[in-house]
């Protein structure tokens, strides 16, 4: 019983994780950007939908519907301010352009939000939960999975059926041939990313109401972006969304280990991946 | 009559190796051209050039007269002008019909106008409509080749660039191909044709353009010129015959 209680916990986890890595999977898993301002992407956001919140006394829902938009723009503009300058067949100067960015957003939500850790005040949605057999089931981590599950669905049925979809499939597998049949790979690219970092709005919101965020959590939140698209493979929606539920179940069960162990064991799980199908678990081996 | 498509003194450079030395060309409306020549005589550089792939100046291509040198490739393609290009390029990990359909996305997006639809491609290629699932990474090369055909129509051009599309092809393939350029120029639409077998080059061309080391070393008729003139331009002054 206890076991099963750390994997339904384990899911609740993977669904937030899950939605750290859907951008991840579209940048890094598609377009092949390295993105290391992706965790400090998330943290910003929500340090904005914080302010927000006690500025105006918003609730979880309409920061969600101002920081989603705004989201949106911020990827919009960095694609075209800074990635589209450095995208390209290396994936060395998207890293080391985004590894600059991380660090200056991380000193300038310093300079704005100081070190302290905040958190969204969720009117009481954070302590509510079901019973669902014998188990009880947090309310927020149930909202997250089925967000997470619905923003994996929508992505991936964008990618496959939409113009947009399949323009940018076209772009990642070979930029110039895409550029014969008229697609504009830059536009293409801006669109991708500022659905991407809209994706990491969703992310912001919930990652400020069941826990709490300092400027400093960026790094953190990318590397768990980072494993659950290596897991899942380059370039697969859903395998992102599976690789997120490997990650949650794996940390679960390490703390129900030792409390210390937890993340530990997410990477030791991430590690025997890496070594063991390096393609992840649905990605296709290269021949 | 203006050419649809014309190049005047084109110089191209990778890096400080210079491709082509001062290209004129000349292509008229419904016209099939041969660019032939050995490798490294400049064929797909020139077709690159063209197409915006490698940095030229603004009046070295000229568009139904428009200087059009430099523009980007997306914009070219929205002006008419599409390639098929070397080695075919096809977006791996596709369909048949998603790579033939981001064409159709893009001719859509861009209000392009031209008879080439899905059906009218079947018609021309059955072996598309039959693979339509299939990922284009499984055909064989002469599938692909049609594949490529397929989506540079389906970006309804007006000049269409073939560069060495009989490549490692079988013979019988390659003549399946060249079978289908007739009924593609039927439709208006001027072509300039890369290709290394003279023999196939002359066929299928109303002209032809014969390239050395990054010139222009012969022009004329494709039905008239020898075979004795066709093998000096090809390997410079003093050597023999084809």
């Amino acid at each position: 019983m206890e076991w099963f209680d750390a994997l339904v916990q384990g899911i609740l986890l993977g669904g937030m994780y899950a939605q750290y890595a859907l951008g991840m999977a579209l940048m890094f898993g598609v377009m092949r950007i390295v993105n290391i301002s992706h965790g400090d992407l998330v943290i910003l956001l929500s340090l904005i939908g914080i302010s927000m919140a006690t500025a105006w006394g918003l609730g979880p829902l309409p920061v969600l519907i101002v920081l989603v938009p705004l989201a949106v723009l911020m990827g919009w503009v960095l694609q075209k301010a800074v990635l589209n300058r450095v995208v390209g067949s290396d994936p060395l100067p998207s890293l080391i352009a985004t590894f600059g960015l991380s660090i200056a957003l991380q000193n300038l939500m310093l300079q704005i939000w100081s070190a302290n850790s905040r958190s969204l005040p969720g009117h009481g949605i954070e302590s509510q939960s079901i019973e669902i057999g014998s188990v009880y089931v947090g309310l927020l981590p149930l909202i997250v999975l089925a967000v997470a599950t619905g923003l994996t669905w929508g992505l991936d049925l964008t990618l496959k059926r939409t113009r947009f979809g399949r323009a940018l499939r076209a772009a990642s597998a070979d930029v110039e041939a895409a550029a014969m049949t008229g697609i504009n790979p830059r536009a293409v690219y801006a669109m991708a990313t500022a659905a991407a970092v809209g994706i990491l709005g969703f992310a912001a919101v919930f990652q400020a109401l069941r826990s709490t965020v300092a400027p400093a959590d960026g790094p953190a939140q990318l590397i768990y972006a980072f494993e659950a698209v290596i897991i899942g493979g380059m370039g697969t929606v859903w395998g992102a969304f599976v690789g997120s539920m490997v990650l949650g179940i794996s940390q679960a069960i390490g703390f129900r280990i030792d409390p210390g162990f937890g993340v530990l064991a997410g990477h030791i799980v991430f590690l025997i991946v890496l070594a063991t199908r390096p393609q992840g678990l649905f990605g296709k081996a290269l021949s | 009559m203006t050419a649809v498509l014309s190049t005047h003194g084109l110089l191209a450079r990778y890096g400080d190796f210079q491709a082509l030395y001062g290209i004129d060309i000349e292509l008229h409306q419904g016209e099939a051209v041969a660019l032939i020549g050995a490798n490294g005589a400049g064929k797909s550089t020139l077709l690159r050039s063209i197409m915006g792939l490698l940095p030229v100046g603004r009046e070295m291509v000229r568009l139904h007269g428009d200087p059009v040198g430099g523009t980007a490739t997306d914009r070219m393609v929205q002006k008419g002008v599409a390639i098929v290009p070397e080695g075919r390029r096809l977006f791996t990990g596709m369909s048949v019909e998603d790579n033939l359909r981001v064409a159709i996305d893009q001719a859509a997006r861009m209000g392009a106008k031209g008879g080439w639809t899905l059906p009218r491609l079947h018609q021309l290629f059955p072996i598309l409509k039959e693979k339509a699932r299939t990922q284009v990474q499984s055909l064989s090369g002469g599938q692909q080749q049609m594949v490529a055909i397929g989506r540079a129509l389906l970006c309804q051009p007006r000049v269409l660039l073939c560069d060495e599309i009989s490549l490692g092809l079988a013979p019988k393939v390659i003549r399946e191909i060249y079978a289908a350029l007739p009924e593609i120029r039927a439709t208006g639409t001027a072509m300039i044709v890369v290709e290394q077998d003279v023999g196939l080059a002359r066929t299928a061309s109303d002209r032809l353009y014969c390239m050395l080391e990054g010139r222009v070393t012969l022009t004329g008729r494709s039905a008239e010129i020898t075979r004795e003139q066709i093998g000096k331009a090809y390997f410079g002054a003093g050597h023999g015959v084809v």
